[in-house]
């Protein structure tokens, strides 16, 4: 389905004295229908940047990504194009805050969502469908149809992206730490709704985290990013327990643990 | 220091009608020397307004309805905060006695000064007429504790990693060793790497003798269990429970606190074997919590019991606290 091919990327920053930072060094990795891959990594290891070349937002130095077959930065060209790429492959944010107009109600969101795949405005189907993806997210539409983002919870602002995901049936979804900043008590209610659309329509997932414990619950394989590159991958159960890299034990020993207290030397 | 039925409300004019929201209500706990106190609940229980209760650092719409903050000092008589002014706080406690580092606080510094104009500017607010190279030293001295070069007090904060930052922000805080510190979420928006250093310089600080008590908040109980010795476990306003850390970990009372333990999801056998879990529903709205018991509508286990009527907090096994009806005879 999606295949990252020897993906560079290289910032250059400074007016003066040109600094170069090689934030994303040689990243190559392929994602199948139905499959959930997780890129994990400390801040600063070039996850961000390499969903970003993933969703043609941003060019890679070198390197190449395709989809379906066709080169993602070389054989889209046309503004249709380019709108049909971001329907199949769809981002899910962290702040899911930053994905609204403040000043719109959150329906907008799900009403442009429906423009995309040629819902009309105001009709019968419009609010049919609208209902049926907020049910389809836990969530009842009398509680947060008319509300602006501000008034809903972190949780509930995220499950309406993924209601969104739901309306556009997107094949691939590249979730960038999307429940970072939702409660350790809802994690688990956002995770599962990914599941579900990869259960129910085999979305493809790349599940962007910097906690190690998440990724082993959600993913098919598990992508460990240090420094930019790849530096372990595998099964969720073989990294987990047994890391082939001396950063994935690192990692693998930040993650605080709820039934064994640290040793503090 | 103890607190005793504190209640915090915001008021807020919401067109024309008053909207009061009880983010404190009712609380009362103990803070003793040389403990690292955990707060623990989601995300608008009210945490943050109790960290701002203990710092009595209350400005509209916040306002101190009821309740008393007892400050304790060896050789001294008790103060209650709640009858210092603000100026009498600046002067006597903040920084000194008790000191805060602020939800957020550890990625954001002011980057067009440097670190030794903000040095300053603290000590500054504490006494005005300090001495710039005693403020200066007494820095230098902390950050040496903390194993930070002289030379960061003359650089930029962009010039920082990000873990010298943090432990510019947590020596800045601590700078007039104070004896109670409280760390509101300090490692919530962090990576696991940077959460973890921040946890072991919060250790060191403490183990150093720097400070003498932690107040650490997070929404996350399996990092609370990292650091803290108690838990106190905030639902909608209130202390829902209360124990050792061991005691809540293997043997959670409060059915909320069982959810709490049930959503966390770490790479460990037991919670690999239950799998993804979560508690159901949102918490509610603070300006119009629910009666009877604020989590029944969340409960698996609520009765009729818990609609009309709010627990009580008892005390079980000697030594730990729970309000549920659960744990009440009758
Ligand atoms: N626009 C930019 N200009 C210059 N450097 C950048 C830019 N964006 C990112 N970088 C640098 O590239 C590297 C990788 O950044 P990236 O945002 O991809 O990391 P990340 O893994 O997503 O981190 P986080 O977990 O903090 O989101 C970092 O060193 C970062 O400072
Ligand atoms: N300045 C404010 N004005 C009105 N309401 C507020 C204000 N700050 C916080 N609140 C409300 O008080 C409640 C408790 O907030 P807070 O103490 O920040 O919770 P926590 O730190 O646990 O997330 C929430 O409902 C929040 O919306
Ligand atoms: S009092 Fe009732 S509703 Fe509240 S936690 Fe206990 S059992 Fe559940
Ligand atoms: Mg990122
Ligand atoms: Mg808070």
């Amino acid at each position: 389905m999606l295949k990252a091919e020897n993906l560079v990327k290289i910032y250059e920053t400074g007016f003066v004295r040109k600094r170069r930072i090689t934030a994303v060094d040689n990243v190559s990795f392929d994602v199948k229908e139905g499959e959930v891959a997780s890129l994990v990594g400390e801040s600063g290891s070039g996850k961000t940047t390499t969903a970003k070349i993933v969703l043609r937002l941003l060019p890679p130095t070198s390197g190449s990504v395709s989809f379906k077959g066709r080169d993602v930065w070389k054989e889209l060209k046309t503004r249709e194009q380019l709108v049909d790429y971001w329907r199949k492959v769809h981002a899910v944010f962290q702040d899911p805050y930053a994905s609204y107009n403040p000043f719109y109600t959150i329906d907008r969101v799900l009403k442009q969502a429906l423009r995309l795949v040629g819902v009309d405005r105001n009709s019968e189907m419009e609010r049919k469908l609208i209902e049926e993806a907020l049910n389809y997210v836990g969530l009842s539409p009398e509680d947060v149809l008319g509300k602006y983002p501000h008034q809903l919870s972190g949780g509930q602002r995220q499950r309406i992206m993924i209601a969104r995901c739901w309306l556009l049936k997107p094949n691939l979804i590249i979730a960038d730490e999307p429940v970072s900043m939702i409660d350790a008590s809802m994690r688990g209610a956002i995770i599962k709704l990914f599941m579900n659309l990869r259960d129910d329509y085999r979305t493809s997932i790349v599940f962007i985290t910097h906690d190690l414990g998440l990724a082993y619950y959600v993913s098919d394989k598990i992508m460990v990013m240090f420094k930019g590159r790849i530096v372990d991958i595998g099964a969720p159960d073989e990294v987990v327990k047994h890391p082939q890299h001396e950063y994935t034990r690192k990692l693998l020993e930040s993650v605080p643990t709820l039934y064994r207290k640290w040793r503090w030397v | 220091m103890e607190l005793h039925n504190v209640k915090a409300y915001y008021r807020q004019l919401v067109g024309s009608t008053h909207r009061v929201v009880r983010a404190v209500d009712g609380v009362g706990m103990t803070i003793s020397e040389g403990e690292i106190i955990g707060i623990v609940g989601e995300s608008g229980c009210g945490k943050s307004t109790l960290a701002n209760v203990i710092m009595m650092n209350i400005r509209p719409p916040l306002t101190l309805v009821d309740g008393i903050v007892k400050l304790y000092s060896e050789g001294r008589e008790a103060v209650d905060l709640q009858r210092l002014s603000r100026e009498e706080l600046r002067r006597r406690i903040w920084g000194k006695e008790v000191a805060i580092i602020p939800q957020a606080a550890l990625n954001a510094l002011m980057p067009t000064l440097k670190i030794r104009k903000i040095i300053l500017d603290v000590m500054k607010s504490h006494d005005p007429d300090v001495d710039e190279d005693y403020a200066i030293n007494t820095a230098v001295r902390r950050f040496r504790e903390l194993g930070l070069p002289e030379y960061t007090v003359n650089m930029y904060p962009f010039e920082l990693s990000g873990g010298m930052r943090q432990r510019v922000v947590i020596s800045i805080a601590n700078l007039l060793n104070p004896r109670l510190l409280i760390a509101d979420e300090p490692t919530s928006a962090l990576d696991v790497v940077t959460q973890k250093m921040v946890l072991k310089i919060l250790m060191d600080i403490y183990s150093k003798n720097i400070i003498r008590s932690i107040v650490f908040i997070s929404h996350d109980i399996a990092t609370v269990r990292q650091i803290a010795s108690r838990i106190v476990i905030m639902y909608a306003g209130k202390i829902v429970e209360e124990g050792s850390t061991e005691d809540v970990i293997t043997h959670p009372l409060h059915p909320y606190t069982d959810g709490l333990m049930n959503s966390v999801l770490t790479p460990e056998d037991e919670v690999k074997r239950r799998g993804v879990r979560f508690i159901p529903g949102q918490p509610p709205d603070p300006s119009n919590p629910p009666p009877g018991c604020r989590f029944h509508p969340r409960c698996p286990y609520a009765m009729d019991r818990c609609r009309r009527e709010e627990p009580r907090m008892v005390q079980i096994d000697g030594n730990r606290l729970v309000a549920c009806w659960l744990y009440t005879s009758k």
